[in-house]
């Protein structure tokens, strides 16, 4: 990718992370919950970015086992390394939230439960990348592609079963309900976003790195 | 499509041949899941009575333990004397032979678990007898579920140095939403007052994730076997 659009998506990520939590202390306190309500804009954001890496990880690793394309091997794993990052500070914002909210660091929610089945999944992703040896790249792709199957279980979960986690239309009403938050956390969405974009191009590009100085490797091996 | 079936029926014959000859995949994965449920009932079970519900949640964990050390030989047997390249390489249909060893990992599953289902009512009291339907439609979705990945997973790590270990780190939180399922349905028939409405969208849970995981599967085992 082009370094300036490169530089360019850095710098405002930068830029609206710092002023993220200027705008986020302005808005309105939540009436019952107060200051830890405040965990919402990056608790929320974070799931967000950590199923849409999902997702891409999942789509790009079934293209690589149909189509057998490198580039969309590098993209799996990139991916699936932000997923997981991202699923972890969803998983720690989570429970700081749920002590205050219902008197619990854990509930065994479906939508909770659901997420970690997914964080887990993930890590087991990047353990057979890592302790697989030779082939675990179309071992990993498979495993991505479920990964991504289980996607669709989570949110049918969250409306079929009883839960205690907000539901899923809390964030679209946000906007009529509480318009003082909704504009932080559109905000705080789109740095993480920024952020997001940013990661997934730097661990894509030091995968390509790596199978490049591997082939010159082979090939000074060769002689 | 009589072809796929064909294969598949063969397939599960010579498995099945296979293991009437030693019995080693039965024996082993009997032995063990029996243990499991012996360790859980000097757990769980207090002066008589056992903990309320425990039963459901034993006799699903035992169904995973037990059907992990299944898979781990389903794809060993054809490492040796290169059977497993001589397999891929017939001119077949290579979901037809997933298939196959599918359906001889589900009937040998399903045949441990007879003895597990009659051990767990007897030790915790359960009313399984009484609910033999519900808790074999649950058990059988809950199988084809399980083994449909499970083989899937054991093919692919069958070149894999380290696939003892990878198997249930890879398997397991696959296979989650349809142990809760499970154990779910499980739990909501043999509560005090079964509640079968409950049962049966679990029910409905687990043939959900079957039919996904299952085409899944069968889509992906020809490009994950290509060496």
């Amino acid at each position: 990718m082009n370094q300036r659009i490169f530089a360019g998506f850095l710098i405002v990520g930068v830029v609206m992370f710092a002023i993220a939590p200027v705008y986020i202390a302005r808005a309105p306190y939540e009436s019952t919950m107060g200051l830890i309500q405040k965990i919402f804009y990056f608790h929320v954001p974070a799931w967000f970015v950590m199923f849409s890496a999902v997702f891409i990880s999942g789509i790009f690793s079934a293209v690589y086992l149909f189509k057998q394309k490198p580039v969309a091997d590098r993209i799996a794993f990139a991916a699936a390394e932000i997923a997981v990052l991202f699923g972890v500070i969803g998983l720690i914002t989570g429970p700081l939230w749920a002590r205050k909210s219902w008197g619990v660091w854990w509930q065994w929610d479906a939508r909770l439960t659901m997420a970690l089945i997914l964080e887990m999944i993930f890590c087991a992703y990047l353990l057979l990348r890592r302790y697989g040896g030779p082939g675990s790249d179309k071992l990993a792709a498979g495993l991505a592609l479920f990964g991504l199957a289980n996607v669709p279980f989570v949110y049918i979960s969250v409306n079929v079963w009883r839960t205690i986690h907000p539901a899923t239309s809390v964030v679209p009403q946000l906007a009529a309900s509480a318009p003082g938050m909704f504009g932080p956390f559109v905000w705080c969405t789109i740095s993480f976003f920024v952020l997001f974009f940013v990661m997934l191009m730097t661990r894509i590009r030091l995968e390509e790195q790596r199978a490049e100085v591997e082939r010159l490797h082979l090939i000074v091996e060769k002689g | 499509m009589r072809n796929f079936f064909r294969v598949a029926w063969l397939v599960m014959r010579k498995d099945l041949k296979v293991e009437s000859r030693s019995w080693e995949m039965v024996s082993t994965t009997l032995f063990f899941s029996v243990s499991c449920v012996l360790v859980f009932s000097f757990a769980f079970v207090r002066e008589g009575r056992p903990i309320e519900g425990a039963a459901a949640g034993i006799l699903w964990i035992a169904v995973a333990f037990s059907g992990t050390l299944a898979l781990g030989p389903t794809f060993e047997r054809e490492r040796y004397h290169d059977a497993l390249r001589g397999l891929l390489l017939a001119p077949v249909e290579r979901s037809a032979i997933f298939a196959g060893k599918l359906l001889g990992i589900v009937l040998l599953m399903t045949l441990v678990e007879f003895v597990v289902v009659l051990l767990v009512a007897l030790l915790f009291q359960a009313p399984f007898i009484a609910n033999v339907l519900w808790i074999g439609a649950l058990l059988i979705l809950g199988n084809f579920g399980f083994a449909a990945v499970g083989t899937l997973f054991a093919a692919m790590l069958v070149r894999t140095r380290s696939r003892a270990v990878l198997l249930p780190i890879l398997l397991y939180p696959i296979v989650l939403p349809a142990l809760i399922a499970g154990v779910m349905g499980t739990l909501a028939v043999i509560q005090t007052e079964p509640n079968f409405d409950l049962a049966r969208f679990w029910m409905s849970l687990l043939l959900f994730f079957d039919v996904i995981f299952a085409t899944l599967a069968l889509w992906t085992f020809e490009p994950v076997m290509t060496e």
